[in-house]
């Protein structure tokens, strides 16, 4: 446990040495706040929903960017070999990457909370669907940030992994917006299989725990994946 | 526990159909600095990513200090200190950062990690460059954190790989003494290329060449197969025959043969004088010369060294198939 808690404050404090984590934190809030205020005197309504809608979709696109270097760029330079080599286990080494990047991930969240709170001052904010977004993005962001550690785990190039990542976490988001062109069932089987439609179904508030299971399930298997590729290695 | 720290069992790693190891078997003890020696490729990285639990043997097994690479492979590590090939270390960390962090993985915190931060900064005499990021470090000071985080939990047991590669002489003894230095109380294995190095620095050589262990001695014994020293001299040619020249050195009472090749000028000639037991024959090369009037240009010794057995040792698979 210790490990896995020293993997994940190496990882977390390594974004902040670099110029990773202040870009993707820039970007995110500069895009946010250009489309959030766009619409949001249009609209007239105290109201965090369309603050979510834009967020969850711009994460899709830079989560990707923090995982991409996880353990391509250990394979790389190399210095999976000495992580390793300490006593460590290969889960300890997914699960302390995961959380490295996760609390990174918490920060940016943290930053966006000025939104909410500022929308409060204009009006009577209802903070349920608030909390039900951040608890959704918080699970869909741990979904995408489990599939670009996979991602990155598959290769030793960072490009690969961010285009793998990338291309994963925006086919998940978007299977549920072809629904109207397919036959009702396969339209319902993607439906259950889209970010967005669980996304969604959390931001307005409600709290349903096959949400959860599913955003939870993807990111087991995701982690689970990435497992068995660094621990393939061994008997390659 | 027994003495034996490193036992190696039959090790044989397959990469597709490229075989890098084949059954090597060896064991090391407790205090010994053993020297992994070969070409590039022969198996050498291979055999010390097995003993990290890298990566697992195809075929065999090995004990380190007493664990098994398969059943404990945390065991395992926890005895080891490694310092992997190239030194790949987290360029964008502070040393003292990375020293912590390794400190921290190895299970060490508080005062005890601080305590031996200093012991090993003190080891490898980082304390210049403790505040400095390690990608703006030279050559030789990334190393020396190599090393630093290698024993930064006093394992009983290093595993080195090319520690001296890519060093500036000056560096290379540097890192030479320091690791005889730690030798002293611990076991270490240590691959390189380079035989003086061995010389130097181990008290036992394994010598592999295609996956194959083909030797393992001292560096003494070997350097006695290579068989006996032989000495060449360059001399002026001043007018003399061949014949002449020959005749001069054939009293020297210890000298089996003297064969004579042409030398670099005209006007020089190289003799080559093999003694008949492992004599010095230097003194009595420039007597007989000064005794036929010859001009001594130069005089040397070889054969003394590793390299011929290394030489012989590891090509002569290839000297046989052809």
């Amino acid at each position: 446990m210790k490990n896995i808690l020293t993997i994940a404050g190496r990882q977390f404090r390594s974004y902040f040495n670099g110029p990773v984590a202040y870009i993707v934190i820039c970007i995110v809030m500069l895009t946010l706040g250009f489309f959030f205020w766009k619409t949001f005197f249009l609209f007239g309504r105290a109201s965090a929903r369309e603050m979510f809608r834009w967020l969850s979709l711009i994460l899709v696109f830079a989560l990707p960017a923090l995982t991409m270097g996880l353990l391509a760029e250990e394979k790389r330079t190399g210095t999976i070999e000495l992580l390793i080599t300490m006593p460590v286990t290969e889960a300890q080494v997914i699960v302390g990457k995961f959380l490295g990047v996760f609390g990174l991930y918490a920060v940016l969240l943290a930053l966006t909370l000025p939104y909410p709170m500022s929308i409060a001052t204009l009006g009577d904010l209802d903070w349920g669907p608030v909390w039900g977004g951040y608890l959704g993005l918080i699970l869909q962001g741990s979904a995408i940030l489990a599939i670009g550690l996979m991602a990155s785990s598959w290769t030793n190039n960072q490009l690969i992994a961010l285009f793998v990542a990338l291309t994963l976490s925006v086919f998940f988001w978007v299977l549920d917006k072809f629904l109207p062109l397919l036959p009702t069932n396969a339209a319902s089987a993607l439906e259950w299989m889209s970010f967005d439609y669980h996304f969604q179904s959390m931001a307005r508030g409600v709290l349903d725990l096959r949400d959860v299971v599913f955003f939870f399930s993807v990111t087991l298997v995701a982690l689970a994946a990435a497992f068995r590729a660094l621990e393939s290695r061994r008997w390659s | 526990m027994s003495d034996v720290m490193i036992e190696a069992r039959g090790l044989t790693k397959h990469y597709g159909p490229v075989t890098a190891l084949k059954n090597a078997t060896f064991e090391v003890n407790r205090g010994e600095v053993v020297g992994f020696l070969g070409p590039n490729g022969a198996g050498k990285t291979t055999t010390m990513k097995i003993l990290t639990c890298f990566i697992a043997p195809s075929e065999g097994t090995a004990r380190v200090g007493g664990a098994d690479i398969f059943e404990d492979p945390i065991a395992v590590r926890k005895a080891i200190g490694y310092l992997p090939e190239s030194t790949p270390l987290y360029t964008e960390m502070l040393v003292l950062e990375y020293l912590e962090f390794a400190g921290k993985m190895r299970g060490l915190s508080g005062n005890d990690l601080r305590a031996r931060i200093r012991k090993v900064v003190d080891e490898t005499s980082l304390g210049d460059v403790i505040g400095k990021a390690i990608g703006e470090l030279s050559k030789g000071f990334r190393q020396r954190v190599g090393l630093a985080q290698a024993l930064i939990h006093e394992p009983p047991v290093l595993i080195l790989d090319e520690p001296m590669s890519g060093l500036d002489p000056n560096q290379a003894s540097e890192i030479r003494e320091l690791i005889r230095e730690i030798g002293r109380e611990r076991t270490i294995i240590l691959s390189t290329h380079n035989l003086s190095e061995v010389q130097v620095t181990c008290g036992r050589v394994l010598i592999i060449s295609e996956g194959q262990l083909v030797a393992d001695d001292t560096p003494e014994e070997l350097a006695a197969r290579a068989g006996r020293p032989r000495f060449i001299a360059t001399l002026r040619r001043n007018g003399h025959s061949a014949a002449e020249i020959r005749s001069a050195f054939a009293n020297i009472g210890n000298a089996q043969s003297v064969t004579e090749h042409e030398g670099i000028g005209a006007n020089e000639v190289i003799i080559e004088i093999v003694p008949k037991s492992t004599q010095d024959l230097r003194a009595d090369i420039f007597q007989a010369a000064v005794a036929g009037k010859l001009v001594l240009l130069g005089l040397e010794q070889r054969g003394e060294n590793l390299e011929d057995v290394f030489r012989e040792l590891t090509t002569r698979d290839t000297g046989a198939a052809s």
